[in-house]
């Protein structure tokens, strides 16, 4: 049979340099490089390579480049060359066309068309390496007003926080502290390694940060950080019992995921090892169906009953977490949420990554996370209750800046989770669903998870972060603000370049030069 | 007296140590020089046993009662004043002896015919260059196999 699609990309190798040392063919899990027949000189199968960049990086002589194959389809602008290979994909499988990682179609970045505000002649700028600066975040829900009581015999009217042996008249909701607004998201146990989640819980246990662990269920090996873990209850409900619930730093309930709106998962049978069937509680061999809605959940108030139902079991010392992908109603969606009882809302824009998500839906479904981020904050504040829950934003939150520029634009905290893949080594070949990452990441082989040491991953990742607040203090400094909560929702401090009168109402910035 | 310790669980079996070591103890010291132009092809002093699954790179441990020193028949072999084991190749006469006597199989037939080659610790270098290179953190220079670095 004819192979209608021609390799995306070809391998080269450089004669000169290339030393036969091999190193490629060992490591590329996708077996794009072997050696001829005669054992000394090397071949390659271009056609498998996806461009994950691991034979090139580990080459010792860099001997080898990976290169657009330049022999491609007559241009046409509205049958784009990447549409054409779909089809004679499906028509090859019948099959539903599948991605990794997020959309990376060519819409509006609305944080690239956001400018930053900095402090001149009237109003002081901060140097943070000299004064302090405070970047602690405590998410969870606020109280209306703080009540105070004192020694028997007073009033508790006339007690205030001055009076002597004053103490709150109720007690506080859960809050979750963290160092610093930046989080690490989902990723479950299954679609990344366990390195992988070790790698990232390591670094947030060291930081003063959360992970999250995922639908898939938290591994014993990670029960030394679930005090740093964010557990997740999802539509298929995989690895949830008491201590699950009540050793972690807070719970979610994921609705939706930015990558995927609307669509549940599947994990099948074959992928159930022991280990992930152990952690996901759920027996060996079994397909792993995750619906795509809850279906308990069909309305607010199923929502309220999910939620009280985890604060009770958890004797209300977990904040519980809503999380749910950006669409049309974003405003409404939250809105609701926040009112059926949620101490957090995650929102997960439509660049989110992904494991594996339909492609068609992946670069379709969904909206930006910087406008529904802030048409959520101002509706909550219209409404009067944006202190009822705290507002982490997410979806392809890819620098310092962006972490600014959602704060700004009403968001507590940011979730990220392809930046912290980045840094511990994935080059965003978008393959994750083939489970053949040769970065160790996206996998389940032993051979390949190997590849990740946690040890000296999670220092990648705690490096990360801690540049990021370290570039966010600085930012904040030039403003002139010293700590993350002055920042928040300040959107005096963002300006828009390029954009519509219509995006910068949603957005509620003016434009640069205003 | 700092070693280098391999650590099994996470050796790819990729053999970057294996090209970086050849090429370090090579005449010019350089990668594609050693390997594509050099008369004699470079000898690593490491070797990994095993596959991709499971691998191990193995190079000489420098042992407290180390048969090669006992057994060699010029007094080449000999133990240096840091506690590492060398070759004096003044006076090895190629009989090979100590490749046959190392349990590890850490003693190899060095280029050409005459003398062997084995793990030096890079002293020259500082770090060992092998475990400066390993992609997977599996070797570490330390003092015991418990040691951190």
């Amino acid at each position: 049979m004819i192979n209608y699609t021609l390799p995306e990309f070809l391998v080269d190798r450089d004669r000169d340099r290339c030393i036969q040392c091999g190193v490629c063919v060992r490591q590329c899990a996708n077996e794009v490089h072997f050696f001829a027949p005669d054992g000394a000189s090397l071949r390659t199968d271009d056609a498998k390579c996806v461009n994950c960049q691991r034979c090139a990086t580990l080459c010792p002589t860099h001997a080898i480049s990976i290169r657009k194959n330049p022999n491609q389809l007559r241009e046409s602008a509205n049958w784009q060359p990447q549409l054409i290979r779909e089809i004679y994909k499906q028509a090859d499988t019948g099959g539903v066309l599948l991605s990794g990682m997020g959309n990376p179609q060519n819409y509006p970045v609305y944080w690239d068309k956001l400018l930053l505000n900095a402090s001149q002649v009237t109003n002081p700028s901060i140097d943070p390496l000299r004064e302090p600066m405070e970047t602690r975040v405590m998410i969870g829900r606020k109280p209306d007003s703080l009540n105070f009581v004192c020694d028997a015999k007073t009033p508790r009217e006339k007690c205030s926080i001055n009076s002597p042996g004053s103490r709150l008249a109720e007690p506080l909701p859960p809050q979750l502290e963290l160092k610093t607004p930046i989080l690490f998201s989902a990723m479950s146990f299954g679609s990344i390694s366990l390195n992988a989640q070790k790698s990232l819980a390591m670094a947030a246990q060291r930081l003063g940060t959360v992970f999250n662990c995922g639908e898939g269920g938290l591994h014993a090996d990670l029960l030394p950080y679930a005090k740093n873990c964010v557990v997740q209850v999802a539509s298929g409900r995989f690895g949830v019992y008491r201590d699950y619930l009540m050793n972690s730093a807070a719970i979610e309930i994921k609705v939706g995921q930015g990558a995927k709106p609307g669509i549940g998962g599947h994990l099948p049978g074959e992928k159930v090892n022991e280990e992930v069937s152990k952690t996901r509680r759920i027996p060996e061999g079994t397909d792993a169906l995750s619906p795509a809605p809850h279906h308990d959940i069909y309305s607010i108030e199923d929502l309220r009953q999910l939620i009280f139902a985890l604060k009770e079991a958890t004797n209300y010392t977990k904040p519980v977490f809503v999380k749910i992908a950006a669409v049309h109603n974003a405003a409404a969606i939250a809105s609701g949420t926040a009112r059926a009882g949620a101490d957090a809302i995650i929102i997960d824009g439509f660049r989110g990554g992904t494991g594996a998500a339909p492609t068609r839906v992946r670069d379709n479904v969904g909206i930006p996370v910087e406008l529904a981020l802030a048409v959520i904050d101002q509706r909550l504040r219209d409404e009067g209750i944006r202190h009822h829950v705290s507002l982490i934003a997410t979806g392809s939150i890819r620098c310092s800046t962006d972490v600014v520029k959602a704060i700004a634009l009403g968001a507590d905290a940011v979730y990220i989770a392809s930046a912290a893949l980045i840094s511990i080594g994935c080059h965003l070949c978008r393959n994750c669903y083939t489970g053949k990452c040769n970065w160790g990441i996206a996998t389940q082989r032993e051979d390949l998870t190997r590849r990740l040491n946690p040890e000296e991953m999670s220092l990648r990742a705690e490096n990360l972060i801690h540049a990021w607040t370290h570039e966010l203090t600085e930012i904040m400094g030039g403003m002139g603000i010293n700590a993350i909560d002055s920042l928040r929702g300040n959107r005096l401090m963002l300006r828009g370049i390029g954009l519509s009168q219509k995006e910068l109402d949603l957005l509620g910035v003016l434009h640069a030069g205003e | 007296m700092k070693k280098v310790y391999p650590r099994e669980e996470w050796c790819l079996g990729c053999k970057l140590c294996e090209v970086y070591c050849a090429a370090a103890h090579s005449r010019t010291g350089d990668l594609i020089s050693a390997f594509k132009q050099e008369p004699k092809k470079p000898v690593s002093r490491i070797v990994v046993e095993g596959n991709t699954q499971h691998s191990i790179a193995i190079s000489c441990r420098h042992c407290t009662a180390a048969p090669c020193v006992e057994s060699c028949i010029t007094g080449a072999m000999q133990r240096r004043p840091d506690g590492s084991i060398g070759c004096d190749e003044t006076r090895c006469v190629g009989c090979m002896t100590c490749v046959l006597v190392c349990p590890f199989g850490a003693v190899h037939k060095g280029e050409g015919n005459k003398t062997i080659s084995k793990c030096d610790l890079c002293t020259e270098r500082g770090t060992p260059t092998c475990v400066e290179h390993c992609p997977a953190f599996a070797l570490v220079y330390q003092e015991n196999e418990e040691g951190g670095r």
